[in-house]
């Protein structure tokens, strides 16, 4: 078995491989292969995963890249992800793509889709309209459809035809990458100091990147690993990170906040990846409906979603309860609608609960984390030192 | 530049028309009378009408609040409530104005909602307005209806079956519950006669515009003038009233040869045709239209007018479908089209109405239509080699206005709309 070094320093350079080779890499080894790139939050990846293809998560540039013709493009009150993905989209890095996927998660999102057909990058580009309707028979069936289509799309490139068997196969496997994931974020409440977020960050985002396979095989090691006592314990506080669905946070602020004196249990950083909660029925005659009815009635909260009948205060209330987290980093982009809307909602929660919380913006080029530390490591402190004292936010 | 103010008899009609909505608004605890807030893009004005309810639409209090000097103290109070100084200040600025008592525009008290009619097209902000309002007024029942993005440039049979389906099993029962009435498909059917009637009306009203010098202004007059089709009157006789009255007005200035009324009176000299893009600013409204026709700058057409319908296109609701014709209107917005049709539409309009120059009037709140934007200018500017020119406001945000800014940015523009008309002279 490979070491926990040798892996984590592997998924890091995956993970921010901004060209994306080794997924343009096994698109070359095989004829009739396809690359979907997809936005963030969420997709099935399941359904390119069934015919043939590979869906690469386009996370950001985050801080890995010059932003020059991006900016020409936004205005200065836009969040930033939209101007390293369009930075990309014009230079050569998502040549060999053969699609793009937007799925609803807000307005800049949704017309960067529009941008995408403008520029005439790759052979289709399709706006995911995930259903905001959560009852089978009406957004589940508009969603199933919305699945289709992206399957006829891929079906025009490369001929291939999905089958009840390869889709179950492929559900199968993300289910198995989902519950590893599960695992390991698991152990981390449990013995936090075995791995730090950092180190996870960059094995869930390897993730984004390379075939669910391979993925897998190296969950499985980093679970294996996880299981033996390594590492230190430290007089950290535990705290779950909300608010970064979208827009990545840049590696310096994760490593911030840990430095500051927190084991970060819990974070919706590609919270796509453990999207659905539970497995989804890989045994099913209607594998698509299988993944629809998963969509609606096993989702996580998040600010893309609307919480109707389900308020996200209380399922993130849940989260911390079910984490032990002593407390709550609101960590939203700046100029993320989605986001900062939902941090009076979901502070209001945490003062209701008695949850601290503290909040904080960034952008995922932020170069400077002098003034984040500062305050994450006061939350800290006045958590560890004053306990029973009510942190003021 | 000016003649003395005088205002039309249109001008009155809908002053009365809002005026009366006002009343009703502030007499629901009398009438007895149920009370939607809603939204303006893919508002369902037939429907609520059939259940003799009466809408609410907060974007029209905030840029009320906007236009009255208000906002900028509801929004503070919002931010000094956990809001963001980054998000959409509409949402700020309604929410700051129901924590301090929530007074509409006529001084009175605005109902508090019997129903939240969550119709979000085209806007995924709506979508987080709502779930902030859902808190401010527990218990209060909610009603989504999610219109499915044009992202092919198109509307599909399963997207308006989608629709149909969320208009059915969701929004119809919660109305009919909330009302006490049962659902009247005739009523409906008669309502959007009325309502086909109007647009016809409307798309004739802008589409004088193709006259020089320009009878009307599409932007900053053109904003009042789809207030009644807008805020509930779609479907009534008064809204069909209003629109011929205007129509014929329209027609007189026409006649005579004179240009749009501004609020210093009718604009004497047209200089430059514009089309605009983005919604205006409300904080400082007349200055802003100010700076236009003091320079004879007329907008002969703008997208913000179509926020609450695209009817450029032959789309009028139809009564033989009603729930259909629903379905398609909502889809139908302005900001529910995909980027190339925004581009393809403002073309036509550049084209159709010979404009001059195109203008983006940027907002800092309004991703919906800021996302895309600058794309859409250059694209604009390849296409028909159009002088382009940008600037930024906000909508209800005084703090984003920027006078001196914005004023020398539009002198550079005309400038430069003058020296191309001056060569294209040669």
């Amino acid at each position: 078995m490979k070491s926990l070094e040798s892996i984590v320093e592997r998924c890091t350079e995956l993970a921010f491989d901004l060209n994306f080779t080794h997924a343009k890499e096994w698109k070359a080894e095989e004829e009739g292969r396809v690359l979907v790139g997809y936005m963030p939050v969420y997709i099935p990846r399941e359904i390119i995963h069934a015919v043939n293809g590979l869906a690469v998560g386009i996370m950001g540039a985050g801080d890995r890249k010059q932003i020059i013709k991006g900016d020409a493009y936004y205005q200065s009150y836009i969040c930033h992800i939209p101007r390293g993905i369009i930075e990309m989209a014009l230079d050569d890095n998502l040549n060999d793509f053969d699609g793009f996927i937007f799925p609803a998660i807000c307005d800049v999102i949704r017309n960067l889709s529009g941008m995408f057909k403008v520029i005439q990058k790759g052979t289709f580009v399709k706006y995911l309209d995930l259903p905001q309707n959560f009852q089978s028979h009406i957004g589940g069936e508009f969603y199933h459809k919305e699945m289709e289509h992206i399957l006829e799309y891929i079906e025009k490139i490369n001929g291939a035809r999905v089958t009840t068997e390869k889709l179950n196969h492929s559900i199968e496997l993300f289910n198995h990458n989902r519950r590893l994931l599960e695992m390991i974020y698991d152990l981390r409440q449990k013995y936090p100091w075995r791995m730090t977020n950092v180190d996870l960050y960059h094995i869930v985002r390897a993730g984004q990147v390379i075939p669910v396979e391979e993925h897998n095989e190296i969950l499985e090691a980093v679970h294996d690993h996880l299981q033996k006592d390594i590492g230190v314990k430290q007089d950290r506080i535990k705290v779950v990170v909300s608010g970064s669905f979208c827009e990545q946070p840049p590696v310096g602020l994760i490593k911030s906040i840990e430095m500051a004196g927190c084991y970060v249990v819990d974070d919706d950083f590609m919270i796509g990846s453990r999207w659905i909660q539970g497995d989804v029925d890989d045994a099913s005659g209607n594998p698509l409906k299988a993944l629809a009815e998963a969509y609606i009635s096993r989702s996580p909260f998040s600010s893309s979603v609307y919480d109707v009948d389900n308020p996200k205060e209380g399922r993130l209330a849940d989260l911390v309860k079910k984490r032990k987290a002593d407390g709550v980093i609101f960590a939203a982009p700046s100029f993320c609608d989605p986001a900062l809307l939902d941090s009076p909602i979901l502070q209001k929660g945490c003062d209701d609960r008695k949850i601290r919380y503290i909040g904080i913006q960034y952008s995922e080029n932020t170069g400077q984390f002098k003034v984040i530390k500062e305050q994450v490591g006061a939350f800290s402190d006045s958590i560890k030192l004053w306990e029973d004292e009510p942190v003021a936010v | 530049m000016s003649t003395e103010v005088k205002k039309e008899k249109s001008m009155i009609i809908q002053k009365e028309m809002i005026a009366g909505l006002f009343k009703d608004l502030a007499s629901v605890k009398e009438s007895g009378k149920k009370v939607v807030y809603t939204f303006i893009p893919g508002n369902l004005s037939e429907l609520i009408r059939s259940f003799d309810m009466l809408p609410v639409y907060p974007e029209i209090n905030a840029l009320q609040s906007g236009m009255r000097k208000k906002s900028g103290e509801f929004i503070r109070e919002a931010e000094r409530h956990g809001h963001s100084e980054d998000v959409c200040t509409y949402v700020k600025c309604d929410v700051g104005m129901m924590i301090k008592g929530n007074i509409g525009p006529t001084g009175e008290k605005l109902p508090d909602p019997d129903l939240l009619l969550l119709s979000y097209t085209g806007c995924f902000t709506f979508m987080k307005w709502f779930e902030t309002l859902e808190r401010l007024y527990p218990g209060v029942p909610v009603a989504l209806i999610q219109s499915p993005y044009q992202e092919d440039a198109t509307i599909t049979p399963e997207m308006t079956e989608y629709m149909v389906k969320q208009l059915k099993e969701e929004v119809i029962p919660k109305m009919e519950e909330v009302s006490g009435q049962k659902f009247d498909e005739e009523k409906l059917k008669g309502i959007l006669k009325l309502s086909a009637e109007a647009e016809d009306w409307i798309v004739k009203i802008f589409d004088s515009t193709k006259h020089r010098p320009s009878p009307i202004d599409a932007y900053f007059a053109g904003v009042y003038y789809i207030g009644p089709i807008n805020i509930g009157f779609r479907g009534t006789q008064e809204a069909v009233d209003y629109y011929k009255e205007l129509y014929k007005e329209v027609q007189e200035r026409i006649a005579k040869g004179l240009g749009p009324i501004t609020p210093e009176g009718v604009m004497k000299e047209e200089k430059f045709r514009l089309v605009v893009e983005g919604p205006p600013n409300w904080t400082s409204f007349r200055e802003f239209w100010k700076l236009f026709y003091d320079r004879g700058a007329v907008i002969v057409a703008s997208s913000y007018t179509k926020v609450g319908g695209v009817y450029d296109y032959g789309f009028r609701h139809d009564s033989e479908h009603p729930l259909e014709t629903l379905a398609e209107y909502c889809m139908n917005c302005y900001t529910n089209l995909n980027l190339p049709q925004r581009i393809n539409l403002l073309e036509k309009c550049i084209t159709e109405y010979h404009a001059d120059g195109y203008l983006t009037n940027s907002i800092k709140s309004c991703n919906s239509f800021a996302a895309g934007q600058l794309m859409m200018m250059r694209e604009l500017e390849e296409r028909l080699e159009i002088p382009v020119g940008f600037i930024e406001t906000d909508l209800v945000d005084p703090r984003y206005f920027s006078y001196s800014n914005i004023k020398n940015r539009l002198e550079s523009f005309f400038e430069m709309l003058e020296q191309r008309l001056l060569i294209e002279q040669d």
